[in-house]
């Protein structure tokens, strides 16, 4: 069953054509890896999954991405699909508020006022994003003060928040050191029996470690996909060869 | 030396360091002294307008100077009136003012289409390098006759006009000085708010604003040191009488406008009260400096 299918995808940012004919199907509670080099349009495709793009000004897209069988380039509400599929930024970027009120932050702008139930998905958020144990003293200090890695973590846990049936992760670890990396890999090996993520990364190491399906991109097209063991070990297209064996990019 | 270059070598060799290095020194200097200009004129102020302004408050008694509520030289000097009008003013202007400017301030940050946002912005800008007695000019062609049109009294020189027209006065300060600090958000809170599947009139409010909270104090400060310290457009329209008003339609006399229209004829106890009115206006202006420091030092805390 797959959770999220990209048909026939293309993204122009005005004259740039940044993403070509994509086609990719992505299968419910796995890890879907995007990998290729910087600028190949992975991070771009990311974004169109939750329809951040529509941020960026003279973004053109055609083609569909059907999530649960709807496609979410017809007239939909693009916050209720938002709610749905989570997304984590390269940078962690906790809102300059308390640990708790990050967390709470997406309930409360849905309205949710029953206080009772906003602390039990706080907790409970903190614990399935493993910072339950760290910060539980301190919930109402600001979230700034936190480390690069619990400030991630915290990141995870605004999102899971939301119930989101997909994650959305764009370079989650590249901001942070080895270790606070290592946590953030467990903690999806967590999520990934709750939810379906796709990942982007510039790790190859990383995607291997993680990701059940990977595809790799190259100059705006999908070169090709396939479960993560094929891709490194049997690659078809010459690019992907070149690339996983570190020949290039 | 001779050797190295001649066997094709490249060597750098450090000198020992000069004893004085004069254009190091020269520009400390020029620095120090560009920074003491500011520091210089603060105390110069300060020092004047106490030591001219202290007889009058010997004279009449800092208790009654403050809160006696006649000012009829050379017998009365009473100030509350004046107080009141000045802080009324003031707060009045910002009440208005502040609502107005924010919302501009989003607008232009976060909604206005850019071609629009770049015919809004410069006319913000311009309404801030209009002179203060133009916009006295204003406030008696449009505001003043449009008070006595719709509240029907005989004068519109009132509290109220002096009220709209600084209202306008401090909207391009508090505008540009919030626009700029939501613009230097980073992208990323927004990106994270709408992630979520917030709206963005939420994001705006429960992310944004909050985060460009110091900047905006700051701007919201600046602008009540305007209105507290404008002088010529009140004058021009709130009427000057120097007694109590008794409700925002009735004409008032600000401090800084005692100061400058009896400025030119008084002499002796009567000049050194318009200094000790002075006194009066830099100590209010301190305590908003202080009320900031102390806002933003919470911030910090937070």
């Amino acid at each position: 069953m797959n959770k999220l299918e990209v048909n026939n995808l293309n993204l122009f940012y005005g004259e740039n054509h940044a993403l070509k004919d994509i086609s990719l199907p992505i299968p419910a509670k796995q890890v879907t890896a995007l990998i290729g080099p910087s600028g190949c349009g992975k991070s771009t495709l990311l974004r169109t999954l939750n329809r951040m793009n529509d941020l960026v000004e003279g973004v053109k897209i055609e083609g569909d991405v059907m999530f649960e069988g709807e496609n979410i380039y017809a007239d939909i509400d693009v916050k209720q699909l938002r709610m749905r599929v989570g997304m984590v930024f390269q940078k962690p970027n906790p809102f300059p508020m308390s640990i708790y009120d990050n967390v709470a932050f997406g309930l409360k702008a849905q309205g949710e006022k029953d206080k009772e139930l906003i602390s039990e998905v706080v907790e409970e958020s903190l614990r399935s994003a493993a910072l339950w144990d760290e910060v539980k003293e301190r919930l109402h200090t600001p979230a700034m003060g936190l480390s690069g890695g619990q400030q991630q973590r915290l990141c995870i846990a605004r999102a899971i928040a939301m119930k989101p049936e997909v994650i959305l992760m764009d370079e989650p670890t590249s901001a942070l050191d080895p270790i606070a990396t290592h946590k953030i890999e467990e903690l999806m090996d967590e999520l990934r029996k709750k939810f379906t993520i796709v990942i982007v990364t510039h790790s190859m190491n990383q995607a291997k470690r993680i990701s059940d399906k990977t595809a790799f991109f190259w100059m705006g097209e999908l070169v090709e996909h396939a479960d993560t063991d094929t891709l490194f070990q049997h690659p078809v297209d010459s690019r992907t060869q070149g690339y996983v064996s570190g020949e290039f990019g | 030396m001779e050797t190295a270059s001649k066997m094709g070598q490249v060597t750098t060799s450090l000198t020992p360091a000069k004893k004085i290095d004069w254009i190091e020194r020269l520009f400390h200097g020029l620095f120090f002294i560009s920074a003491m200009v500011g520091v210089i004129s603060v105390i110069t102020i300060g020092w004047f307008v106490f030591y001219e302004g202290l007889p009058a408050f010997k004279e009449a008694g800092l208790l009654n100077f403050i809160f006696g509520r006649e000012w009829l030289p050379p017998a009365l000097y009473g100030i509350s009136s004046m107080i009141v009008a000045s802080l009324i003013s003031t707060v009045g202007a910002v009440l208005i003012g502040v609502p107005i400017a924010i919302m501009t301030a989003v607008f232009l940050a976060e909604i206005a289409p850019k071609w629009m946002a770049n015919i809004v912005r410069p006319a913000v800008e311009l309404l801030a390098g209009i002179p203060s007695v133009v916009y006295g000019f204003f406030g008696l062609i449009v505001i003043v006759p449009a008070i006595e049109a719709v509240f029907d009294i005989p004068a519109g020189n009132t509290l109220l006009a002096g009220i709209i027209v600084l209202a306008i006065m401090i909207l391009p300060t508090v505008i540009t000085i919030s626009e700029t600090s939501i613009r230097a958000l980073t992208p990323t809170y927004k990106a994270g708010a709408l992630a979520l599947g917030a709206s963005h009139i939420y994001t705006i409010f429960n992310v944004l604003l909050p985060a460009a909270k110091s900047g905006i104090y700051t701007g919201i400060a600046l602008g009540i040191a305007r209105a507290i310290g404008e002088t010529m457009a009140i004058i021009m329209v709130m009427g000057n009488a120097p007694a109590m008003p008794g409700s925002l339609l009735e004409p008032a006399r600000s401090l800084t406008a005692n100061i400058a229209m009896e400025m030119a004829y008084a002499t002796g106890i009567h000049a050194s009260s318009l200094y000790s009115t002075g006194i009066v206006l830099l100590a209010f202006i301190i305590l908003l400096n202080a009320g900031l420091l102390y806002l933003n030092r919470q911030r910090g805390h937070a």
